[in-house]
């Protein structure tokens, strides 16, 4: 594939995909396949594909809120609100069911106005633990599933078996490779794969299916493998946050030069940066999901009792990834990000790691405060880049 | 047996504002000594005042000092005897002697965000080292965190934790879909019970003792018993008592529910509200013209704002929906557990809209009044719809109102008096058309 094929690639396949989930949920209709859509966070894909339907990842949309107003105070972030919107606009009419944990304060009363504004999409509820890697977290976790797997069971009209299970897990783990390899393979060719590609090929993940996503991508990551390396004079950063797909706000990354060379976002890489784990012997496959989930981490989310494992991730993050600094992309009103953000940051600042903050929301529509922090932000990190190799030049290294 | 705690003039609002939260302030100086010439609030104040002295003079001891979340189960940390203080309950206070907003902004300058809820602020403002005279506490040698109220709790106790490197004591309960609680959920935070116990048994070289621990759970139930007594007279017509009464005493219920002395305080306040049923007086000291539920924690440093129409109006608060959030009682370990999973903010809406629906038919009420508090995500997201549904189901007007309960910036007191004078409009129109036997 060459490097115009490979952008041809994209644009057919992933960048139609991340941006008309409902023509593919057309798709699966037509096709008689039903489909599930899966809120934030962490929710058991595997049991939705392993019961023969869709799953449809729901992260907001970008636009106004009309009628979530009427279920939620201004006060509340996008993916509480937008998801509500999309639910009340009928952008959801075609699903059969949707999967909804409840983990953040904004998605408990979610759940509760979900059911009250579209009582006629059944709801599937779904409360993990925060104490999960206990044995007694195990248990309630993989008990939570069972219900889950239950509650899927009557909407598929067809049992979920383990078999079924068991290949759903490979079938994600790969999808889960293969995704992380290519965001390695991003990093080493920025400007053909530009913060709006990366963005696109890892969103419609959510949205196709993962079978066929596995495969073309592994077609994309090999033919990006091919490619001669880049000499990328630009920035390089990581980005964190719960979302950082906005075309508007990528376009702001792109004009300054900066590549996206690692993420901690919660729609990108912290939905597949660790596999479920290789079974026990014997063991069910509920419960490799439910330690699949004890395993996760290094999120504002999710309670840890190493206090410092984000701080620690990221600065790997941006050590494995030779990024240069680090670009919070806060949604706004997000308790949970912000209240791991001061500690971050100063994590960061303790280890000379450059770091911006820049606010987002689903409804926003001016850029222009990010485009000047990312701008100062992009010329810093230039200018770092200049003194270190004018002091290394000047000591002879 | 005086009833000085009336919420009339503007003073005795301000001495309120303090008493609500169990803060010290100048009203309870000179009382008299003698516990039973004392009046309930009185010893209600002086309750939750000890609670903090006790911390104190742990600390003195070289003893630790745990800093609780409100709706952790205070039975552990009493039965294994250790002291222990109440950052929400720390915040209230502060916020109602106005220290709210300049904590806030210190927090803020830290780095944490505007949107975090005034009372994480204003805990990890003080954590920081921030001084907070209103409400002095001990610094934390160890943390208990339940998130049965919310999970900006578990964010807010991670970063003391982190700030300190002190254990943090973790209690995780699952938000709930439905009104029961399924048994694995009951399991599973049982069994967080036990790791909890064992952890501070390790920590801190305590022994548990059961015949201790029902003790002290008798304690708990006889104060959730003695609280719903004192609340249930705000059915009576017309009540003995400003509901704003219960914000205030809720401290104790907070801080001090293990403690023989607040059971029995709390059964004073109760008899006390029997006799001035008898003798036809009340704290509510102007006509009873409507009796309403005020929905939400009250903006505590607006304390007088908040009353001042309602006054004018001769609007009563008889419901709060903390006369059954705190009124748990349970028989053993299991409906223990199952308690601490019925938090206002861990069940599910129509638990939620029962839970108040019921409290406003025993009481008679009214009309409505929400408290659209910004500090409170899990709260107030779901607020919209339970008005549909009271409104459908009780026939009584609500309206909402915007606010915070400890950042004042975030109320505009114009609003809110648009707001009540529209609810009064609203009962006033509702009050005619029953008269009239119209449908609802
Ligand atoms: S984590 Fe943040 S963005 Fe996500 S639902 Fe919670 S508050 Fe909203
Ligand atoms: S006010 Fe709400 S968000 Fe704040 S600590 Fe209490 S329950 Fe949590």
């Amino acid at each position: 594939m060459s490097e115009k094929e490979i952008k041809g690639t994209i644009e057919e396949v992933f960048s139609y995909s991340a941006r008309h989930p409902a023509r593919l949920l057309e798709e699966y209709r037509a096709a008689g396949q039903k489909a599930v859509g899966i809120l934030p966070y962490y929710a058991p894909e595997e049991l939705v594909y392993a019961a023969g339907m869709a799953p449809l990842g729901l992260w907001g949309m970008e636009g106004s809120v009309r009628g979530a107003g009427r279920y939620f105070p201004a006060f509340y972030c996008a993916i509480a609100r937008m998801n509500l919107e999309m639910a009340l606009v009928g952008v959801l009419d075609g699903l059969s069911a949707v999967l909804a944990p409840s983990i953040c304060d904004a998605m408990r009363p979610f759940t509760q106005n979900f059911k009250s504004a579209r009582p006629d999409i059944p709801m599937i509820f779904l409360a993990q633990p925060q104490n999960r890697t206990e044995e007694f977290g195990v248990v309630y976790m993989t008990d939570e599933l069972a219900r889950v797997r239950e509650e899927l069971e009557a909407v598929a009209g067809t049992r979920i078996t383990d078999d079924a299970i068991r290949d759903a897990i490979a079938v994600y783990n790969e999808s889960r490779a293969e995704r992380r390899r290519f965001v390695r393979l991003a990093a080493s060719h920025p400007s053909v794969i530009t913060p709006e590609r990366r963005s696109d090929v890892l969103k419609s993940a959510w949205f196709m299916p993962k079978p066929r996503h596995t495969a073309v991508l592994k077609t994309l990551n090999d033919a990006i493998e091919a490619l001669a390396p880049e000499n990328w004079t630009g920035g390089k950063v990581v980005v964190s946050g719960i979302l950082a797909d906005s075309a508007s706000l990528l376009s702001v990354f792109q004009d300054n030069r900066l590549a996206i060379v690692a993420d901690d976002v919660a729609n990108e890489s912290r939905s597949f940066r660790s596999d479920m784990p290789l079974p026990e012997k014997d063991e069910a496959p509920l419960r490799i999901l439910a330690r699949g989930f004890a395993g996760q981490g290094a999120d504002s989310l999710l309670h840890d009792p190493d206090l410092s494992r984000r701080a620690r991730h990221l600065k790997g993050l941006v050590e494995e990834s030779g990024a240069q600094g680090v670009v919070f992309v806060m949604m706004q009103f997000c308790d949970p990000e912000e209240l791991d953000y001061p500690h971050l940051k100063q994590a960061l600042d303790a280890v000379g790691i450059p770091n911006a903050q820049i606010g987002y929301d689903q409804q926003m529509r001016d850029f222009g405060q990010a485009r000047t922090q990312l701008e100062a932000f992009s010329e810093m990190l230039a200018d770092r880049g200049r003194r270190d190799c004018s002091a290394a030049s000047s000591t002879g290294r | 047996m005086g009833f000085s705690g009336d919420s009339d003039s503007n003073a005795k609002a301000q001495a309120d504002a303090g008493a609500m939260v169990g803060a010290n302030t100048s009203a309870i100086d000179g009382a008299n000594d003698d516990v039973t010439t004392k009046p309930a609030k009185v010893v209600l104040r002086e309750i939750v005042d000890a609670v903090y002295e006790q911390a104190w003079d742990a600390k003195k001891r070289g003893e630790p000092v745990g800093w609780s979340s409100s709706k952790f189960p205070a039975e552990i940390a009493e039965a294994l005897g250790l002291a222990v203080v109440y950052p929400e309950n720390q915040a209230a206070a502060v916020a109602a002697k106005h220290g709210g907003r300049r904590l806030c902004e210190y927090a803020e300058a830290l780095g944490y965000s505007n949107d975090i809820c005034a009372y994480a602020r204003i805990s990890l403002a003080v954590s920081d080292g921030a001084p907070a005279e209103e409400r002095p506490v001990p610094p934390p040698d160890f943390l208990l965190c339940c998130n049965n109220i919310c999970n900006c709790m578990t964010k807010w106790y991670e970063n003391i934790a982190r700030r300190h490197d002190i254990p943090l004591i973790m209690i995780d309960v699952p938000y709930n879909n439905t009104v029961d609680i399924p048994a694995s959920r009951v399991a599973y935070v049982s069994a967080q019970f036990e790791a909890a116990i064992k952890k501070l048994e390790t920590l801190f070289g305590r022994v548990w003792d059961p015949a201790r621990f029902a003790e002290v759970c008798a304690n708990a139930n006889r104060t959730a018993s003695a609280w719903l007594r004192a609340c249930g007279y705000c059915a009576m017509k017309p009540s003995p008592l400003s509901g704003f009464d219960l914000f205030n005493h809720m401290a104790d219920v907070v801080t001090a529910r293990c403690k023989p002395e607040t059971s029995r305080a709390l059964e004073q306040l109760a008899d006390e509200y029997e006799q001035a049923v008898k003798e036809g007086v009340s704290t509510w000291r102007r006509d009873e013209t409507w009796r309403i539920m005020f929905e939400g924690i009250p903006c505590w440093p607006e304390l007088q704002a908040l009353l001042r129409p309602l006054k004018e109006h001769g609007a009563n608060t008889v419901a709060v929906v903390y006369a059954p959030a705190f009124g748990f009682q349970y028989g053993d370990m299991d409906g223990m557990i199952r308690a601490y999973c019925r938090a206002p903010n861990s069940v599910c809406i129509e638990a939620g809209t029962e839970w108040r629906a019921a409290l406003c038919r025993e009481n008679s009420v009214d009309g409505i009044l929400v408290h659209y508090n910004r500090s409170c995500k899990p709260w107030s997201g779901y607020m919209l719809e339970m008005e549909r549904r009271w409104r459908k189901e009780l026939g009584i007007p609500v309206v909402g109102f915007d606010g915070d309960q400890a950042d004042p910036r975030n109320f505009a007191e114009e609003q809110y008096r648009t707001r009540v004078e529209g609810l009064v409009e609203l009962m006033r129109a509702n009050s005619v058309t029953r008269e009239n036997g119209a449908p609802l």
